[in-house]
């Protein structure tokens, strides 16, 4: 990997040329919650002003510009008896500023499903290919765990890397692309006081995580304490609203619909991405529900992000980011119902 | 001074200019593109279930396709839904493929009032398939209830085509009633010409059955099962896997030689969609065929 430092100044003047020729998404000040504190988003930029460098936490996660909410994956001209089939890709290219590493991660993890195991999906590849990532270092919040979940740190998956060293980024490179364009902004060799600045930097948020979870032994954990009652214990708060999902930067799972215009003349394959603690998750034709209850269906969200994903890819799908604790109507996130486990475990 | 990020068409993938092959599952393909097919008969089974042929209309793409016994294809009627229906039909016929399809939901209701020469998408083969060629050499019983005659069609053509490397062969059937009974007009034909034993049973009897009535662990009485020679196919209702392969674990047939086919509900066929997610894995990726020890292992499968 190759470092560079670009000033904040040069920064501002490569963001408005990219805005220029690009969608370039950021994290935007969207409103205020009910504590007052400042809600984000990523969204499409319009002037450099509204990119918030000091935002905290973006209350849902950059994976729908690479999975959108809704995307129609074809659509029909239907004729008489016949029909033609049409698929489109989307190919416009895209800039987002300001994921963090965890978010990044995340990414890693869909790029596991999505792209290197059986029928990658060409939808999320023409995605991924056209987007060019810049990361972003941030002091962690109190409820981050992105640490124990390994996710605090990336090391690719991104263009360029930013950490805030004072008036300059210290840039972390990992594309031809992101090279050819910082250095077109002057962006400068690393000296021997920038290197400095920037070991202070990240010493300074290694000693700011406060939340640890212990996952080491979840994947088995979540075996032996199939039917454990901290599975009922929450899983009966749970509202099986599938918020947790739709702000989850790794969860990827959906569901198809298919419409038609009204003269029949047009249909369209939709994916909508679901939630696998919506009561219908599992239901097949006939009306047999294979997870009836909210707290089987609480427990196979938890299965499948600490043990079959972990069985497939050697990794957990949770990156820590706290988003679906945050998110959670009934108070229901992975650091208590984790700590429950290992806690009924003990006893 | 402007900046233009490099566009990426990934429709200029070599790949991708090719209809798509679900063999090859690797590769970045049109994974979404179904292959235009004609519904050329329908046959009607039971009140409630049809029995559809479908032939692939690109020559090309109906030469490509070619599967496995056990896979499924992923059905679409452009508009309405896409449903998972296991192929039941020989590997070796090229020229269409038998769905037998029970009128259960809105797509199978909206399959049922199709007719002959209409236009329907498929997609696939998808799954993994029972394992002939691990079963050379062995004798084979194949255990069905109700519905699930319909994927061992597609290993009972394989083993009249192949009948040399297999021994005795068993099909043991159990339906709930006799008017319930699916393909009875070719029992006869796999009797004779494909020289298997051919065991019925049903729950309740009808006035016109003369044949047996109970549950299909009855049909064990008359069956002496070899289990270091053989191997075991089940399909049907998860309560009957429980019984089925719980005798057969007791006379001492490994886990590993008894496969059964699990359903779940599902959106893509492609390890995707996670709605068919099961224990710590998908049907549709790593099933619908499982060998019963990875059954016992996975939460929940049955």
């Amino acid at each position: 990997m190759l470092f560079r430092t670009i000033t904040k100044e040069n920064f501002r003047k490569m963001v408005e040329a990219l805005m220029e020729n690009n969608e370039v998404i950021g994290p935007k000040w969207r409103d205020r919650d009910t504590e007052g504190n400042k809600i984000y988003r990523f969204l499409k930029l319009n002037t450099f002003d509204e990119l918030q460098m000091d935002y905290t936490r973006s209350y849902s996660s950059p994976k729908n510009y690479f999975l959108p909410f809704k995307e129609d994956l074809s659509t029909y001209r239907l004729e008489d008896k016949d029909w033609e089939q049409e698929i489109h890709y989307t190919i416009h290219p895209r800039v987002i500023i300001g994921m963090r590493a965890c978010d990044i991660n995340a990414l890693l993890k869909l790029d596991q499903v999505l792209v290197k195991s059986a029928y990658p999906n060409p939808h999320y590849v023409a995605r991924r290919r056209n987007t060019l990532i810049i990361g972003l270092d941030h002091e962690p919040l109190e409820d981050c765990f992105c640490r124990s979940m390994n996710s605090d740190t990336a090391f690719h998956g991104f263009d360029l890397f930013l950490t805030d060293i004072g008036e300059k980024y210290f840039v972390a490179i990992n594309s031809d692309t992101g090279y050819m364009i910082v250095n077109r902004f002057d962006a400068r060799e690393v000296a021997e006081d920038d290197q400095r600045r920037y070991k202070e930097v990240k010493g300074r948020i290694e000693t700011k995580f406060k939340t640890q979870v212990d996952v080491t032994i979840v994947p088995e954990l979540m075996d032996l304490e199939f039917e454990s009652d901290v599975w009922k214990k929450w899983g009966d708060k749970c509202l099986s609203c599938g918020s947790c999902a739709m702000v989850c930067p790794t969860c990827y799972c959906y569901g198809i619909e298919e419409h038609t215009n009204l003269t029949f003349t047009k249909a369209t394959k939709r994916r909508v991405l679901y939630s696998c603690n919506l009561l219908d998750f599992a239901t097949v034709a006939g009306g047999h529900n294979f997870r009836p209850e909210a707290h089987i269906r609480l427990k196979y969200r938890y299965y499948h992000q600490f043990r079959g994903f972990v069985e497939a890819f050697n990794q957990s799908l949770c990156v820590g980011c706290n988003r679906c604790g945050k998110a959670c109507l009934a108070g229901i996130s992975p650091k208590v119902v984790i700590d429950d486990l290992i806690e009924t475990e003990k006893r | 001074m402007s900046l233009q990020i490099p566009h990426h068409d990934i429709n200029l993938e070599p790949s991708m200019s090719k209809p798509p092959d679900f063999n090859r599952q690797s590769v970045l393909m049109h994974t979404e593109r179904g292959f235009k097919s004609e519904v050329i008969s329908i046959v009607p089974l039971t009140t409630q279930e049809k029995l559809f042929h479908i032939r692939i209309c690109d020559p090309c793409e109906r030469e490509n396709f070619t599967f496995l016994p056990g896979q499924f294809v992923m059905l679409e009627l452009p508009g309405c839904g896409e449903v998972p229906i296991s192929i039941s039909s020989s590997t070796s016929n090229k020229e269409f493929i038998a769905l037998c399809v029970r009128k259960v939901g809105k797509v199978t209701g909206m399959l049922h009032r199709l007719k002959q020469g209409a236009i329907v998408g498929i997609r696939g083969p998808f799954g993994t398939h029972f394992p002939m060629e691990k079963m050379v050499g062995y004798n084979i019983l194949l255990i069905a209830g109700g519905l699930g005659i319909v994927p061992l069609r597609s290993p009972i053509y394989w083993t009249k085509e192949h009948r040399s490397d297999y021994k005795d062969i068993t099909v043991m059937y159990g339906a709930k009633e006799p008017g319930q009974i699916l393909f009875d007009y070719q029992f006869e034909e796999w009797r004779k010409i494909y020289g298997l034993k051919m065991l019925t049973i049903v729950q309740e009897a009808g006035e016109n059955w003369n044949g047996r009535v109970g549950l299909i662990t009855e049909l064990f009485k008359e069956v002496t099962i070899d289990p270091d020679n053989t191997f075991a196919i089940v399909c049907g209702p998860p309560v009957m896997f429980k019984f089925v392969c719980g005798h057969l674990s007791n006379l001492g047939l490994p886990r590993q030689r008894m496969f059964v086919s699990l359903e779940r509900r599902m959106h893509c066929g492609m390890g995707k969609c996670c709605r068919c997610n099961v224990g710590s894995t998908f049907t549709c990726l790593d099933g619908p065929v499982f060998d019963y020890w990875t059954v016992m292992n996975l939460k929940e499968a049955i």
